[in-house]
């Protein structure tokens, strides 16, 4: 029987933790099966074989933060049939487009002995502020399911099974009370679905990790913090998080600080 | 180019270590000139943007710093607050957080040991290769590995950025009942590991033996995670919140991270070796049996036998594991309450690949004024090169393949994460 030719598999890392390409590696019991069906090409935590492009699916991991990284996904995406965002990071720019509401001027004399021997550009922007994107899968770290689905969707040419709801509705799904109830801010009536409302099923308040899910009404639910007693840098913060700079948070967060401004 | 005298080792990108770092080794005749471990994956600036920030937050961000060891981000940040609050965690809460570093001991150590490091012993690019040959191995090591993350999934909530910990505790107790679901596999891991250890010990490691200074936590009365004093081979001997006093961090221009030294000594060893060496009394009697039977006691010096101290640290916290659910009573409440003051907190725990140390500076509503963070690879960058510079008589006696899959061998016994490693090149450099 002739042997189909396998799909070639890139992993390809920008700044981040390493934690969404980890969630490969943690398919413990599909891990071997994934390497069987797969050519796994590039992937430089997990091997040290590496083959040239193109790729069917490359899975892009960090966000840009220098000016070599924003010529390197350029690169990543000429050798790409497919590319999947995977994680806050890339799909947001991830903790460290903390920066971006910051002047960088003033962070980097604070950081750095020594900056002439460092290279970083003042933001850190999600992949698709720099080359087409095919999927974005949200999660700080994603799911790790979730990823499986996405691997296994491009590999058969269809579109991923990805509830685009918020995470509320996986609250309600699971039964739990809801802890807006008890006086504890909750980001999950505008965060996009994926974890499985984990934070409330565990008895604190979502934090965003998934980012914005689609139209968010975040004006409804800042007004309702506000009445449970959020001051105005109670609400900057949980908003400027892992996906600070996702354009729904990163706008309220802005709105929140001016409303600030003109109110004194 | 190279003559027959002089050659150079270069690997540009690293593989099969967490994060971006290239190695180059010049070698003249069968002495190294030059050691460089380069890292260049780009700053993410965590000190910076942690002040401003609420005390509450620094678990959660500085958890993001990496992706293998969150769990020991979280609980050093804990630790450093709750030393500047005044807050003592204790009874079941502490015996909790030990729960959940098991977790991630088991859960990081299996990952290298079985999917980074095993695959240099044995001559494969890597574990799904090398599970064509040795399936029944491989399959172990990620059955193994599942249980850690299975144990850090229940504590945590999830593997990867668990969200359930917080200054002062937990936000939610697991229940006798779910802890118990975990022992079978949790028992299985450790007869698993024990197993492991001696197929293992069986591998051929490479002759180098150093006269290393290690560091690590020691604990009067258990195998270090999150307390103890801060002790060396060489007589250091100090509480955590002395460690800016004994130890410096300098810039080198080819690299991105800070590498640490003894003040007043050099490069020194963490990890799991030096806390082998340092607390091995401390270690349940069967598995110090299990290690003499591997062919390690201490003092072990030899780096390339660090594999098999971290496949006795992974039985030893089977065991621990096992022990602590077995015993299991749930505390009053999930976590112990702080109010605010301006101070100063110091928090020092046992990562998997070694100390981790975090410094917070809070002002009178809780807010971060500056941050300090240290992460195990950057203290162990130096000892790193200084191997290879001892490895050099072998490298040279080597094929160039062959001496270039050595050297990369020698700089992933330090498990190095370089994603932590860069993202404090930072700090309290001292300007002229």
């Amino acid at each position: 029987m002739a042997r189909r030719k396998r799909p070639k598999l890139a992993v390809w890392k920008f700044a981040s933790c390493d934690g969404c390409q980890l969630s490969v590696l943690d398919l413990e019991d599909e891990l071997l099966d994934i390497a069987g069906a797969l050519d796994i090409a590039y992937f430089k935590e997990a091997t040290s074989v590496e083959k040239p492009g193109p790729f069917d699916l490359s899975l892009v991991e960090g966000s840009v933060t220098t000016s070599h990284d924003a010529e390197r996904i350029r690169e990543v995406r000429k050798q790409s049939k497919a590319l999947v965002t995977i994680g806050a990071c890339a799909t947001a720019g991830g903790i460290q487009a903390l920066r971006n509401f910051k002047d960088v001027k003033e962070f980097v004399s604070v950081v750095y002995a020594s900056p002439e021997y460092i290279q970083t550009l003042a933001t850190s922007t999600a992949i698709a502020d720099h080359v087409p994107v095919d999927f974005e899968l949200r999660g700080c770290p994603v799911n790790k399911e979730q990823l499986l689905e996405v691997i296994s969707a491009f590999l058969h040419g269809r579109k991923p099974n990805v509830a685009s709801h918020s995470v509320c509705v996986e609250c309600k799904l699971r039964g739990n009370v809801c802890v807006m109830v008890t006086g504890t801010p909750c980001l999950g009536p505008i965060t996009h679905a994926g974890c499985g409302a984990l934070c409330p099923s565990y008895q604190r308040g979502c934090y965003g990790c998934y980012g914005p899910m689609e139209a968010p009404n975040t004006t409804s639910l800042v007004r309702a913090f506000r009445q449970a007693g959020s001051s105005t840098v109670d609400v900057v913060r949980v908003l400027r998080t892992f996906n600070a700079n996702a354009p729904a948070f990163r706008k309220e967060s802005e709105a929140q600080e001016k409303g600030e401004e003109e109110s004194q | 180019m190279s003559d027959d005298k002089t050659r150079t080792i270069q690997v540009d990108y690293m593989t099969r270590v967490e994060g971006e770092g290239s190695l180059t080794i010049r070698l003249e005749g069968d002495r190294a000139t030059e050691v460089r471990l380069a890292i260049f994956e780009p700053p993410r600036f965590f000190e910076a943007f942690l002040r401003g920030r609420s005390f509450m937050e620094a678990p959660d961000i500085t958890s993001r710093i990496c992706g293998i060891c969150p769990v020991a981000y979280l609980m050093s940040a804990c630790h450093a607050m709750e030393d500047a609050l005044g807050v003592r965690v204790g009874g079941p809460l502490r015996t909790l957080r030990r729960l959940l570093y098991c977790g991630e001991w088991i859960e990081s150590h299996a990952l290298h040991v079985f999917l980074l490091h095993a695959p240099d012993f044995l001559g494969f690019p890597d574990a799904m290769s090398m599970a064509k040959k040795h399936g029944e191995w491989v399959k172990r090591g990620l059955r193994i590995k599942k249980a850690g993350n299975s144990l850090l999934s229940l504590m945590g909530g999830r593997e990867i950025h668990p969200i359930n910990v917080r200054v002062g505790g937990f936000y939610r107790a697991p229940t006798r009942a779910e802890l118990e679901t975990l022992l079978p596999e949790l028992r299985w891991g450790h007869d698993a590991a024990v197993e492991c250890l001696e197929w293992m010990a069986r591998f051929d490691f490479p002759d180098l033996e150093r006269d290393y200074e290690f560091v690590a936590l020691r604990h009067p009365n258990e195998y270090p995670f999150c307390e103890g004093r801060l002790v060396s081979s060489r007589g250091l001997d100090i509480d955590i919140r002395d460690y800016d006093g004994h130890f410096v961090e300098e810039q080198a221009p080819y690299s991105s991270a800070l590498r640490s030294r003894i003040r007043g000594r050099g490069a020194y060893l963490c990890g799991p070796l030096a806390r082998f060496n340092l607390n091995f009394e401390q270690l349940f009697p069967e598995v110090q049996d299990l290690a003499r039977r591997a062919g390690v006691a201490p003092p072990c010096r030899n780096p390339f036998r660090m594999l098999l101290v971290r496949m006795a640290e992974i039985a030893q916290v089977f065991t621990e594991a096992i022990r602590i659910i077995e015993s299991y009573v749930p505390p009053a409440t999930p976590f112990v309450e702080a109010s605010v003051r301006a101070a100063t907190g110091y928090g020092g725990t046992e990562a998997p690949r070694g100390f981790l140390y975090h410094r917070y500076a809070l002002d009178e509503t809780g807010t971060i004024v500056n941050a300090n963070i240290v992460p195990p690879t950057s203290q162990n960058q130096l000892t790193i090169e200084e191997d290879l510079f001892e490895l050099a008589p072998i490298l040279a006696s080597l094929p160039h393949d062959e001496a270039t899959r050595r050297a990369e061998q020698a700089v992933r016994n330090y498990d190095p994460c370089i994603s932590c490693a860069t993202h404090f090149l930072t700090l309290n450099v001292e300007r002229g």
